[in-house]
């Protein structure tokens, strides 16, 4: 019998709550998390405004001592890892620990932590540098350290995709449980790349919204007036696992996670193509995994960057594989509220299909005030809907040409 | 404050332990709970607070708090 995979745990840390409940509730009331950039001086950079975590005591997830030595992408996937597992109620110990995985995206790794050694590198030289330099620095760390902490011996990876690492890491974690390596997952993606070197190389790119007076208006996904799309801190992280093994032991299900689709534009290092067809057969790959009509579809979380060639491509793109239908679709992007997580994103908006599945309600694409031209689906603007969905699409493209749609469905036996 | 108060103040914050704990003949590895990686933080924080250098040949030998003493205070020119 073909194995199904379920979602039994949650946990978020982000710019707009560091619960999963915060969190919805903030989406719900269509809330931004944008504000000024505090944790270093942004003066001289372009943009000068991000989605920064607030409010966040690191001390409830880490020791003091570990703290020194963590870069923050690693201490967010921690504190969203703990969540998670604590929701899921999952014991892991002898007698499970090899048949649980663990498989954890980022986009740049411990970013911060670089920046910052190498100030002491040319400071101060290199008998100066710390020794926790290179373990906090490694994108796969953040997995590492949980499956440490958790004693997580089965599979362990960390794709690196850019902006779609948290959507790719969910979709081999997918995979793993239903070709039978592992029982259960803790997946998902973290990032911790706010910095003045994170923010300088977007800008650089003019990649980013410069709309520094404005910074709960900046990130504008699908609107005329959209300048880029706005950095964030933050993730999410889930707990995978084979149905039957969260039926024996009692566990809550929130919902099923059924299809995975990747592609690759082999086209342009970071631009997407002339409407966006590996980002179409991404979504027509996942829909197929899982035998979905394309119907069957209630939402899209989309990729919706609000930059301005994202926004209209990823229309197209949605078009193509829905025709029709993708006028009876509700899509929103809820980066217009907190930001861009890079590599974190997957994680996160894995967590708001979910709770849109289980919640039975859409949060909103905020700041939406004037659709572009050629952005003319139903993106739910300015305020949540209650509305009873099926199934749900979470949409994540990165630099490099990836493209990773995972699909979620409503469980039931 | 003394060389030995200096040097149980570092370790104290670095390897977050207590002040009880710090004896003299505690090893940092065994008793204090240090990894090869602790350890060379906090030798680097010592050579830091010391102004002094201590190579790796050297950080063999120090195993417990007394031979950190002692070694810092060799090289300060002190009697051991």
């Amino acid at each position: 019998m073909e194995r199904r995979v379920v979602i039994t745990g949650m946990g978020t840390v982000n710019p707009v709550g560091n619960t999963v409940e915060e969190t919805w509730a903030a989406l719900c009331a269509g809330r931004s998390g944008i504000g000024p950039i505090t944790q270093f001086d942004p003066a001289g950079l372009a943009t000068k405004i991000a989605g920064e975590v607030k409010g966040f005591d690191p001390l409830r997830h880490v020791e003091k001592k570990e703290l020194r030595r963590l870069d923050d992408f690693i201490v967010y996937a921690l504190a969203c890892a703990d969540m998670a597992v604590q929701d899921a109620g999952l014991a892991i110990g002898a007698g499970n620990a090899e048949r649980v995985g663990t498989v954890v995206g980022s986009g740049i790794g411990g970013l911060r932590t670089i920046e910052k050694e190498h100030s002491v590198l040319e400071r101060s030289g290199p008998r100066r540098l710390s020794p926790f330099t290179i373990p906090a620095v490694l994108p796969n760390l953040a997995a590492g350290q949980i499956s440490i902490r958790y004693g997580a011996k089965g599979p362990i990876s960390c794709p690196v995709t850019a902006c779609a690492a948290g959507t790719s890491a969910i979709g081999m974690a997918f995979r793993l449980i239903k070709d039978g390596y592992a029982d259960a997952m803790i997946t998902g993606g973290v990032e911790a790349a706010v910095s003045a070197f994170g923010i300088a190389g977007f800008n650089a790119m003019r990649a980013l919204s410069t709309r520094n007076d404005e910074p709960e208006k900046a990130s504008r996904p699908f609107d005329r007036n959209r300048d880029g799309f706005v950095m964030a801190d933050g993730g999410g992280i889930l707990v995978l696992e084979d149905l039957a093994h969260a039926r024996r032991r009692g566990a809550r299900i929130y919902a099923e996670i059924c299809g995975y689709g990747c592609t690759a534009d082999a086209y342009h290092m970071a631009a997407p193509p002339p409407g966006h067809e590996g980002a179409a057969r991404s979504m027509a790959m996942a829909l197929q995994s899982c035998g979905m009509e394309p119907a069957a579809v209630g939402y899209i979380n989309a990729h919706g960057t609000a930059t301005p060639l994202n926004d209209v491509y990823e229309t197209q793109a949605i078009k193509r594989v829905f025709g029709e239908h993708s006028r009876r679709l509700a899509v929103s992007s809820t980066k217009s509220m907190t930001g861009h997580m890079l590599g974190g994103a997957g994680g996160f908006e894995a967590i708001v299909a979910v709770k849109v599945l289980h919640e039975g309600v859409v949060p909103p694409t905020i700041n939406l005030d004037d659709p572009d031209e050629g952005c003319d689906l139903d993106y739910v603007p300015h305020r949540a809907r209650a509305m009873s969905v099926e199934a749900a699409l979470s949409n994540t493209f990165g630099f490099g040409g990836v493209n990773a749609v995972l699909v979620f469905r409503q469980y039931r036996d | 404050m003394s060389i030995e108060e200096k040097v149980i103040e570092i370790i104290v914050e670095q390897l977050d332990v207590t002040r009880e704990e710090c004896v003299p003949e505690a090893a940092f590895i065994e008793d204090l709970g240090a990894d090869s990686l602790d350890l060379v933080e906090l030798i680097m924080a010592m050579e830091e607070n010391f102004g002094i250098e201590i190579s790796d040949e050297e950080l063999q030998k120090i195993r417990t708090i007394q031979d950190a003493i002692n070694y810092i205070k060799k090289k300060k020119g002190l009697a051991a």
